[in-house]
């Protein structure tokens, strides 16, 4: 009886993978410690049992697409002590914001052959968009030990500890060659997040933005270094600042600042 | 040419289907309802609604409220290249199923062939996917409606051993992909042609002994499944998969079924008709646009176990699988006897792996447009693709039929026929089950969205 209340922990979903949300049944290490200390009270794609709110941390993965989905925001928001957006669908519009270039109508038409059953806005824009946001988590997917980081630093009521410069601080850390000076790879990492590992260059590629815009990127100069000295022309800058990120602000504009 | 196969033209063949949704009249005082409006333990949303009139099935649903996010139609103009990434993110749970689709079809379309190492690399990766896909649905999201739990973490107070266990099985699937594509969901190590880096044998060495140690669990796992009780219910199936000639699928082969079809990947969209329906943003898929069809574990198993190890297939009839299985509930054991497969098919790759020279083969597109299709085995069944991209590499048009479209008819048909066999049921008790019978098909409501909440009503 005395037993102090656990915190409510809940998941929501919007237009997304589950890949983020994904993160937290990956934490196998971790995933029975955090359940005996938190209380998993909504988290549909795991459980059944429901708890009502009010919830002491929301989790919420995916962008905002469709009308409905702009109206249960508004309520997770109100229901929530803190609201964390996890993953570039939440924090950036995801991939699907690649509709905000374009024109909807016609892309539910190449999908539905009967474009008036679907319901869905002219626009995919992150969370924060919306409601107030207390911490946004990057990446495409989320990295689980950041989400760790993340939900234990809010129940501990500190700041999370997630450094917000970019990739290619952690290949110097990592000790990976650049890949864009050793084999002439464009690389997005000097204008990309860290806190995925800075994987992508150790398998000898180049990064390709999954974690969003660094603190105050420097994209224009780096354009023009993948243009003058790895010839890239602008029709693949474009693509290469309009992928998980495209609607992230830094991203946008640069890939806007390409188009013919 | 019938008006059906102007689908091989690139268009897609789709009807109207009529749906009793707008015109459902409102049953009230004698109408039994059973409703849930969130259907858990599955990947995306969707929800379920079965009305019951006079001791009598009227209507079956399985909607899905998964919001569109139009893949299709922003792959055009992308370069072919970047299929493999971009298609990823249609499904955080099968990642690896979608760039090896799209890999097969990209590399069909500009006339290449993986062949070797690379190619058993690719094997060793789906085992991956298979392990982890497999572990999590088996043990988090389906056997708690067998043992009558919320949730895997309500089932670990009472079964800690098998909680664990299953924990275990699902980081070594994570693992494998970590050390051969740099992260278990989006890896990022995948290309058209092959890989970006290849792993040294070195590198495997450790993934060999924890899956030489590991294989007791997926054993264990056999054993498991085969000591549920399943509902008495069986129905005679049509089954899709993927077949061929010398081992159990998953990338490459003929698209065959226990009935009438067997046919060659480019001739897919031939025979796979999608419609929409009103109740849905997933599309619904069927043979000739007719015949409802079932694809998934035991549709391989069906048309594949000849090609199981001997292990395997022993494992599998000590947990009371016959030749071929009709009863969708032990799709469980299916999923434990693909998982021990997975152990076996990972071991020897890794075992046999010599590290090739070069880590992915040229692909240039071909000099005017060209068509790829590519069908691999998603955890959840058949995933087909298929691209046209010009001679500069760019996407014309793109097409993907996920697993769970092509599975949504036969769960709304499976409900139908369970609920009417099983009316005497209190209402808890049969939605119970009806989820547990939706959950037989793993479905992936992502996927299919391009996917539930539960309503019985009866009057
Ligand atoms: S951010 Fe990426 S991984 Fe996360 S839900 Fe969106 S598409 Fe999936
Ligand atoms: S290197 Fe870049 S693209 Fe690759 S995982 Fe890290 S942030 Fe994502």
């Amino acid at each position: 009886m005395a037993k102090a209340k656990k915190p409510k922990l809940a998941v929501w979903k919007f237009a997304s993978c589950d890949g983020c949300q994904l993160a937290l049944l990956s934490c196998e290490d971790e995933l029975l410690a955090v359940a005996e200390r938190i209380d998993i009270a909504y988290f549909l794609e795991a459980s059944r049992a429901t708890a009502k709110g009010p919830y002491d941390i929301s989790l919420v993965e995916g962008s905002i697409t469709t009308p409905e989905d702009a109206k249960r925001i508004q309520k997770i928001r109100r229901d929530s002590r803190y609201l964390v957006t996890i993953g570039a669908c939440a924090t950036a519009g995801g991939i699907q914001s690649l509709r905000n270039f374009k024109d909807v109508a016609e892309f539910i038409s190449v999908v539905y052959a009967e474009p008036h059953y679907i319901e869905t806005l002219d626009t995919s824009t992150p969370i924060e968009d919306h409601v107030y946001v207390d911490f946004e988590l990057r990446g495409c997917p989320i990295n689980k030990i950041q989400l760790l980081e993340v939900i234990g630093a809010l129940l501990a009521g500190r700041k999370p500890n997630i450094p917000t410069h970019s990739v290619c601080a952690e290949c110097k850390q990592n000790a990976t060659p650049c890949v864009m000076v050793a084999h002439g790879t464009p690389c997005l990492g000097p204008v990309t997040q860290t806190g995925c590992g800075a994987i992508c260059p150790a398998y000898n590629r180049g990064c390709y933005g999954c974690f969003g815009p660094m603190e105050k990127p420097n994209t224009s100069s780096l354009s023009d270094w993948w243009h003058r000295q790895l010839g890239v022309e602008k029709d693949d800058l474009v693509r290469a600042f309009r992928s998980f990120n495209a609607y992230a602000r830094e991203f946008r504009r640069e890939s806007e600042d390409h188009e013919r | 040419m019938s008006g059906k196969k102007s689908s091989a033209t690139g268009k897609r063949t789709r009807s109207r289907k009529r749906s009793a949704a707008g015109d459902r009249p409102k049953t009230r005082g004698k109408s039994r309802r059973i409703k849930v409006d969130a259907l858990a333990r599955v990947e995306g949303e969707g929800a379920m609604y079965v009305r019951i009139h006079g001791g009598k099935v009227k209507d079956v649903k399985l909607k899905i409220y998964e919001p569109p996010r139009f893949f299709e139609a922003f792959l055009r103009d992308r370069r072919f290249t970047e299929a493999p990434d971009i298609t990823a993110r249609i499904c955080g749970i099968c990642p690896i199923a979608y760039q090896m689709s799209a890999c097969h079809a990209m590399e069909m379309a500009c006339g290449v062939k993986i062949q070797g190492p690379l190619r058993d690399l690719r094997r060793l990766i789906y085992c991956a996917e298979w392990i982890e896909s497999h572990v999590l649905h088996l043990y988090m999201l389906h056997l708690p409606d067998f043992l009558g739990y919320e949730s895997a973490v309500h089932m670990a107070k009472d079964y800690p051993d098998e909680v664990n266990r299953a924990l275990r099985m699902k980081k070594l699937g994570n693992e494998i992909l970590e050390v051969v594509v740099g992260r278990a969901t989006h890896p990022v190590n995948v290309r058209v042609g092959g890989f970006h880096r290849v792993p040294t044998r070195r590198e495997l060495q450790p993934l060999l002994e924890n899956l030489k140690t590991g294989i007791d669990d997926a054993l264990e796992t056999v054993h498991l499944t085969g000591s549920l009780e399943f509902p008495d219910y069986e129905r005679d199936y049509e089954f899709v998969s993927v077949r061929h000639d010398d081992e159990y699928p998953f990338n490459e082969g003929r698209v065959k079924s226990n009935k009438d079809v067997d046919i060659d990947v480019t001739e897919f969209l031939d025979y796979f008709i999608e419609e929409q329906v009103a109740h849905s943003t997933s599309l619904h898929s069927r043979i000739d646009g007719e015949r409802v069809y079932l694809v998934g574990p035991m549709a391989r198993y069906n048309l594949n176990r000849d090609k199981l190890t001997p292990r395997s297939r022993e494992a599998a009839k000590e947990a009371g699988l016959g030749p071929v299985c009709n009863n969708p509930f032990k799709s469980i054991i299916v999923r434990a006897v693909e998982i021990l497969y997975s152990y076996e098919e990972a071991i020897r790759i890794i075992e046999n792996y010599e590290r090739p020279d070069r880590s992915a083969v040229d692909v240039v597109p071909a000099l005017g447009p060209g068509v790829g299709h590519g069908c691999t085995e998603a955890p959840r069944g058949s995933l087909y693709h298929r691209y046209k991209i010009d001679d500069d590499g760019l996407i014309l048009d793109a097409r993907i039929v996920p697993p769970t479209s092509q599975n949504q008819a036969v769960i709304e048909s499976d409900l139908y026929h369970f609920v009417e066999r099983n009316l005497s049921l209190p209402d808890d008790k049969l939605q119970w089950r009806c989820e547990q019978a939706i959950r037989n098909y793993d479905p992936c409501i992502s996927c299919s969205t391009h996917f539930l909440t539960l309503n019985i009503e009866r009057s």
